[in-house]
């Protein structure tokens, strides 16, 4: 009889507590703690900074890749009266120097301008139509190849095939410019590495911190046989969500900063701002990098805390 | 009696505590639904003997056997398992401040994993057995001594041990208190929980005869069997 009573008890407790929230209580406390409260500002300046050096190596790494393969880093030879006759070859002067340059193993790529875009190139300077009449010289594009031997050599070449040919290296310039390019990059790539490694000891010091203050309930969770895994999952779980919402925080107040860099830089980057934009037009690597930022904060949350609280722990029996 | 039914046996055991020797050259066999009476002065080593027993301690010297393990050779993995088949009424009770009554005493189902629905009625059926069902929502600090060692006994037994560990159970309660508690005891030993409980108390030990250890500068001075 008094089992029968039981039984519907039982069952009628079970149906209040499936409309009760699910027994995700807060045994160790660690919704009251200061750590806990200062953790998601401290994570946010981190990933305030983290926003910033992610632009500057995305940023470098676009310039760098601009000044290397646009158009800019192509070496020009300028080939005047180019129909006339090669005075080593029965070849014109301008098919004798591609020729030359062709048979080079330090070049990688020639192309001769056509007629329409050396008027191109020119426009800005001259003005549209400017130039008919004009006995223009021919403007040969040339890549070098990485490691080939040096252009002197058939820069003599071309001079005597081709007498007053000029040769215009933007070689030195070009490089000297993809090593700035590369240092930006290599100190944002440093800058990003020594924020998650503040964030990594901040986690880590608000955990220790938690786990001091809670001692007491920690102590007493193990021994009525929490494992390892079991303590350290609690205080990972609040870390990670700490983190998570400091990394959001962090990315969202660098969104006008970066906004207003990209507005800047637009001009030399080559591409467009749009002022009346709301939403600052970004590279869509960075904006992929932002978003990664909150969820890299997070995963930075849940391993330390994990790895702080098992190293705690393990003195215990 | 078997070998499978001794669920605590000691050979030869010493605890040091830092460069102290708390314990030592213990030897003793406590039977599946044993009940001991832990006795002795204060210092004695009986909060010692009770932490080993709690697996909060591993023996420094001997060999000490545990509901058929060798606490000596078990990984340190297979020790949490291991608690949860042990209950302890600690003598300052050790309830967590910021948790009711009703979650205090849950905390043990909750890390052994048992469904909500289940929690819910045990809980409630043990807090109503202590006399505290009126004070289910309350946190310890709104508790009196007694009603929150009530708790604390609630809670070491509410995962039906197969090893309870009591250290001054009795110590905040009153006679009648005490002798429900001493009842509950008595029917869980019955059920087969092999019982430890450490005590002062010698109206207590003189109404229940039961064997006892004595201790006495952490050796154990005599043994009933």
């Amino acid at each position: 009889m008094r089992d029968v009573e039981a039984q519907r008890e039982r069952a009628a407790a079970a149906r209040r507590a499936r409309r009760l929230r699910p027994a995700r209580s807060d045994d160790l406390g660690l919704r009251r703690g200061v750590a806990g409260k200062l953790l998601p500002f401290l994570v946010a300046a981190m990933a305030f900074l983290a926003s910033l050096a992610l632009a500057g190596a995305i940023a470098a790494a676009g310039f760098s890749r601009e000044w290397q393969q646009g158009p800019a880093a192509a070496l020009t030879i300028q080939v005047p009266d180019p129909s006339a006759k090669a005075t080593d070859a029965p070849q014109s002067r301008l098919d004798r120097v591609v020729a030359l340059l062709r048979g080079s193993p330090g070049i990688a790529h020639v192309r001769a301008l056509s007629h329409a875009e050396i008027q191109k190139l020119l426009q800005p300077w001259l003005g549209s139509g400017a130039t008919d009449g004009l006995a223009l010289p021919a403007v040969v594009a040339v890549r070098e190849r990485d490691g080939g031997p040096a252009l002197g050599v058939i820069t003599a070449e071309l001079r005597a095939a081709a007498p007053g040919t000029l040769v215009d290296s933007h070689g030195d310039w070009t490089r000297r410019i993809a090593t700035l390019a590369h240092s930006i990059q290599a100190l944002a790539w440093a800058m990003l590495a020594l924020v998650m490694g503040v964030a990594t000891a901040v986690v880590a010091i608000a955990t220790r911190a938690g786990l001091v203050q809670r001692r007491d309930a920690v102590l007493l969770v193990h021994g009525l046989g929490a494992t390892d895994g079991d303590i350290a999952r609690r205080f990972a779980a609040r870390a990670t969500r700490l983190a998570f919402l400091g990394g959001l925080g962090g990315v969202v107040a660098a969104l006008p900063v970066l906004g207003l860099l990209a507005a800047l830089a637009a001009p030399i980057a080559g591409g467009i701002a749009d002022p009346t934009a709301w939403m600052p037009t970004l590279p869509r690597g960075l904006w992929l990098g932002l978003a990664a930022i909150p969820v890299v904060c997070a995963g930075i949350g849940f391993a330390t805390a994990q790895v702080t609280v098992r190293a705690w722990l393990r003195p215990l029996p | 009696m078997g070998m499978s039914a001794v669920v605590v046996r000691l050979e030869a055991v010493a605890l040091e505590v830092g460069a102290q020797r708390v314990l030592r050259d213990i030897s003793l066999a406590i039977p599946r639904g044993g009940f001991r009476w832990l006795l002795g002065p204060s210092g004695a080593g009986k909060t010692s003997l009770l932490r080993l027993l709690h697996l909060e301690a591993r023996p420094s010297e001997g060999r000490m056997e545990l509901l058929g393990r060798d606490i000596g050779a078990a990984p340190r993995a297979a020790l949490p398992q291991l608690r949860r088949r042990i209950g302890m009424v600690f003598q300052d009770f050790r309830l967590l401040p910021h948790l009711s009554a009703f979650d205090n005493v849950a905390l043990p189902l909750r890390l052994a994993g048992r469904p909500e629905g289940q929690v819910q009625a045990d809980v409630g059926e043990m807090l109503a057995w202590v006399g505290l069902r009126a004070r289910t929502h309350c946190h310890p600090a709104e508790l009196s001594g007694g009603e929150q060692q009530r708790v604390a006994i609630a809670r070491a037994v509410i995962n039906r041990p197969d090893l309870l560990l009591a250290d001054e159970p009795t110590g905040n309660l009153d006679d009648t208190q005490a002798q429900r508690l001493m009842l509950l005891l008595r029917e869980l030993s019955r059920l087969g929980t092999t019982i430890v409980v450490a005590t002062h108390n010698d109206v207590i030990v003189a109404r229940h005869p039961a064997p006892a250890l004595r201790l006495a500068t952490g050796r154990l001075v005599s043994a009933d069997a």
